[in-house]
């Protein structure tokens, strides 16, 4: 039975970074007693698959990873006993089982959503209205945003109006917060620092790394209308149902 | 294709709030995105224990003073973790040694060192207890008070500084770093904290100050305060007198030791790191101490007597310890696990058990044979897995000097029925330097790698090799240790070392095999140092606080080690450190340690030296007691089958 576990990574949590986060829910699956299944051979690993990594400083409310089980608990029951054994910063919010047929989590990732903001205690370069007309001038206007990312071989350009579905920005306790909806997958895989630090330079600033808190709100699978050849998105919670 | 528009974003909850609260981290997020694995120093792990400050009256700073993955391998500290915060009066929380990357930044921005639960500075907990496991930590023992800014040197440290403890095997000569301490702990640390949290109780509670502590735990059995001794040395250098300064403080310290392992604490929720630590696994002690007596065996005569926890106790820690853990592999431990009375019958258990659940068993410091062969082809991957022999010695004359009973009959015995079942990888550990060592033992060990591969060949036919066999020899220079027969035994200048490393790689050239064998050889310089550390007196101090000063950290990792800065040390602190090292020492020189009582007698050590230097071996505890003392213990392997 397939099913796919929903979590949340915030606090101290955001410095383990995604090979340890594996290690660290092999664990949990037997502290939490799930009847995982493991796959053939003289050294046998469990059956689970990770959506797409966090990087380290990231914090998230929707991280998914799917695993193959013999028998499920109730969703209940399954939340209930994996939280019981979680470190504090990680929380199960979701297990849905997912149809047999089911494409695993990584192999559907399309797009995923984040809040960007500076942290307590670190200067916000420039006014909201700044920012605003920013995001105006660097996105939303030109037909099209050419950014160049360093791979480990090469450089590759990409074109951002095409990859950043959303931009935009709100204001929370006085102070801006950015939303990005972004391409996310092993096809066009767009992080957020990259968009943010190329909005600065483009307003002449200079992107902190460890001054701006990264914050995943979701993942989305891209589900086909049948209406038009549009597609909207769907979050990796809502593919399965309740066991 | 188009996109559909999504609604505009709702903030999901509040982002600026920290559901974390109780912790606040002590470093910033602007450092630990800078430094190498932040995951070392931000602790939260599960299982780790947390508590109110204000519901406890004493908190202990336990240090492992290397880095986190290795600290958080060491079982000692988690027994004692796990007994400390059992009491509800005590937090005991861990402290390790930042890499270098953070011992920079927080020397630069004056950031004082924390522990890992809550985060606070290890300067406001009331003890700081640090284990000394090698000798190659002590700067990293001088980093951990330095970042702490606790003084380095206990007679500076005033009432609102921690009382620093020192314990583990390095405590046994506690001399080169007494000064840094302010009392250290001889023997098992179960038997007497909870003697020593009361009395800082008590004592706190009447208004007393540090030095009365200090007296008072001077009286403890076990405890031993170094300010309350002196030493007065010889023109020769060697020690003419070492007494207490003051009356009623105890002249000898005696080692403390669990005798009941039946009902001795065992971390039933050891802390699972984020990071993959060295052991990334449940630990299982089977048993404390070995019986075989290997003379240049520290832990083999400091460990006395044997003592072992029943089958039945260990398959219901097993359990329990890989339920609250998740761990996916079982390691068992002990000096020697072949001698351990009731290995069929857990192994057995083990192997069922974890079958069912899919965790693999390691079986370290097993004796290769029939059973555990057996053993170890339910458990690993043949094809993949080494087998390893610890011969020690190359020549069958010398094994018989350092009472290493293992034949080489035996070895190639087994190296046979490994290759039999399939095996094609073996490992052999030796050690030169040791006492009586001719040019002829070294090539020995040469001659012993090219008959096991010669029996590789003879035993697997062509069709069902899978390669060549690889025979893997690692040396190391032996390095004499208090409470060993080897004692009095001197060590060799580097040059000569590296000497007898080239002759032995000359030999490994000249074998048949060669093609099969290969030869690593660790190095020499680190070797003489540790020498120094393991036998060196109250002079050795000052040398080590220099070479701190001098930029000297984490010396037991080759990348950071840097000799030189060592023998200026030494120049300046005009220390010889030939001195302790370079001289066969006298059978009535006092040693420093020699105000320890271990158990073992010297003259136990005495007579095994004596039956070293004749190549007579000595045989093991279960075979027949030599009255080496360990029995006034009242436990363990000395009084087995006596009822």
């Amino acid at each position: 039975m397939k099913i796919r576990i929903k979590f949340r990574k915030y606090g101290a949590m955001k410095f383990v970074g995604h090979l340890d986060m594996m290690r660290y829910f092999q664990k949990a699956m037997r502290r939490a007693e799930i009847a995982i299944c493991y796959s053939e051979g003289f050294s046998p690993h469990q059956i689970m698959s990770f959506a797409a990594p966090l990087g380290v400083g990231v914090t998230s409310d929707g991280e998914y990873l799917d695993i193959e089980v013999g028998a499920s608990k109730t969703s209940g029951d399954a939340i209930r006993d994996l939280n019981a054994v979680m470190a504090d910063g990680v929380e199960i919010t979701g297990y849905q089982k997912l149809p047999d047929n089911a494409k695993t989590a990584m192999s559907v990732v399309a797009a995923a959503d984040y809040d960007l903001f500076y942290k307590e205690g670190y200067h916000v370069p420039a006014s909201v209205e700044q920012f605003e007309e920013g995001i105006e001038a660097f996105f939303v206007r030109p037909s099209e945003v050419l950014v160049t990312k360093a791979t480990k071989k090469s450089e590759k350009t990409m074109d951002l109006k095409k990859l950043v579905y959303d931009f935009r920005i709100r204001v929370e306790d006085g102070r801006p917060v950015f939303y990005l909806l972004l391409s996310t997958g092993s096809v066009d895989n767009v992080k957020p620092e990259l968009v943010f630090e190329a909005l600065l330079a483009s307003m002449g600033l200079v992107f902190e790394a460890d001054a701006v808190q990264i914050h995943r709100r979701d993942v989305y699978a891209a589900r086909a209308l049948k209406a038009d050849d549009g597609f909207r998105f769907c979050s990796l919670g809502e593919m399965g149902e309740m066991v | 294709m188009e996109l559909q528009e999504k609604t505009a974003p709702e903030p999901s909850r509040k982002l600026h709030e920290n559901p974390d609260k109780k912790r606040k981290l002590a470093l910033s997020d602007k450092i630990l995105l800078r430094v190498e694995k932040p995951a070392r120093y931000i602790g939260g792990e599960v299982n780790a224990v947390m508590k109110d400050p204000s519901e406890v009256d004493i908190r202990f700073a336990f240090c492992f003073p290397d880095v986190y993955e290795i600290g958080m391998s060491h079982l000692g500290i988690q027994i004692l973790y796990d007994m400390f915060n059992r009491r509800e009066d005590v937090w005991c929380e861990r402290v390790y040694s930042p890499w270098p990357d953070l011992h920079r930044v927080m020397k630069e921005e004056n950031i004082p060192l924390f522990a890992l639960e809550s985060q606070q500075p290890v300067r406001q907990m009331d003890f700081l207890g640090i284990t000394l496991q090698y000798e190659m930590c002590y700067t990293n023992i001088l980093q951990i008070l330095d970042l702490s800014g606790i003084p380095l040197s206990a007679s500076g440290r005033g009432e609102r500084d921690p009382i620093v403890i020192g314990g583990g095997p390095c405590a046994y000569n506690p001399e080169p770093i007494a000064e840094f301490f302010d009392l250290f702990y001889i023997g098992e640390g179960e038997t007497q904290y909870d003697a020593l949290f009361d009395l800082y109780k008590k004592m706190r509670s009447e208004g007393a100050g540090r030095k009365a502590f200090l007296r008072q735990a001077a009286g403890i059995p076990g405890i031993y305060v170094p300010s309350l001794y002196e030493a007065v040395y010889r023109g020769d250098g060697t020690i003419a007198q070492f007494h207490p300064i003051e009356e009623g403080v105890p002249g000898t310290v005696r080692k403390q030791v669990v005798t009941d392992m039946e009902r001795a604490v065992c971390p039933e929720r050891p802390v699972v790191p984020f990071l993959k630590a060295t052991q990334d696994r449940v630990v299982l002690e089977i048993q404390r101490g070995c019986i075989r007596g290997c003379r240049f065996c520290q832990a083999g005569m400091i460990y006395r007597p044997v003592r072992e926890k029943s089958v039945e106790r260990l398959k219901e820690l097993a359990v329990t310890m890989l339920k609250s853990t998740g761990h996916e592999e079982i390691s068992l431990s002990s000096l020697s696990s072949s001698d351990y009375s009731g290995l069929d019958r857990l192994v057995t258990f083990l192997v069922e058990e974890c079958r069912k659940s899919g965790v693999n068993i390691s079986l370290p410091s097993l004796r290769i044979d029939a059973f555990s062969l057996d053993v170890m082809s339910k458990v690993q991957d043949v094809r993949k897995s080494s087998l390893t022999f610890a011969p020690e010695a190359g020549s069958q004359r010398l094994r018989d000097v350092i009472n290493k009973g293992l034949t080489e009959e035996v070895i190639l015995d087994g190296a046979q029925m490994a290759f039999e079942g399939g095996w094609n990888k073996v490992k052999f550990y030796f050690m030169l330097g040791l006492p009586t060592e001719t040019e002829e033992d070294m090539r020995a060990i040469a001659r012993l790698a090219d008959e096991t591969a010669a029996r590789y060949y003879e035993t697997v036919p062509k069709e069902k090799r899978n390669g060549r066999c690889q025979i893997t020899i690692s040396t190391s220079f032996f390095v004499p240790k208090p409470f060993t027969p080897f004692q009095w035994a001197r060590m060799y200048p580097p040059e000569d070392y590296i000497g007898r490393a080239k002759i032995v790689n000359n030999a490994v050239k000249e074998q048949l095999n060669r093609k099969s064998i290969r030869y690593n050889w660790h190095e020499a310089d680190v070797a003489v140092l540790e020498g120094v550390f393991a036998r060196g007196d109250r002079r050795v101090g000052a040398v080590i606080r220099r070479a701190y000063e001098k930029g000297a950290i984490f010396d037991a990792w080759s990348e950071f080690f840097d000799y030189g800065r060592w023998t200026e040390a030494f120049a300046e602190c005009g220390v010889d450190p030939d001195f302790y090292v370079m001289r066969e020492r006298g059978l009535d020189e006092i040693f420093p340690w020699d105000f320890i009582d271990a158990g073992v007698k010297k003259e136990f050590l005495k007579r095994e030296w004596k039956r070293a230097m004749e190549g007579v071996v000595t045989p093991n505890c279960r075979m027949q007691c030599q009255g080496c003392g360990a029995n006034q213990f009242g436990g363990g392997v000395c009084y087995e089958n006596q009822d």
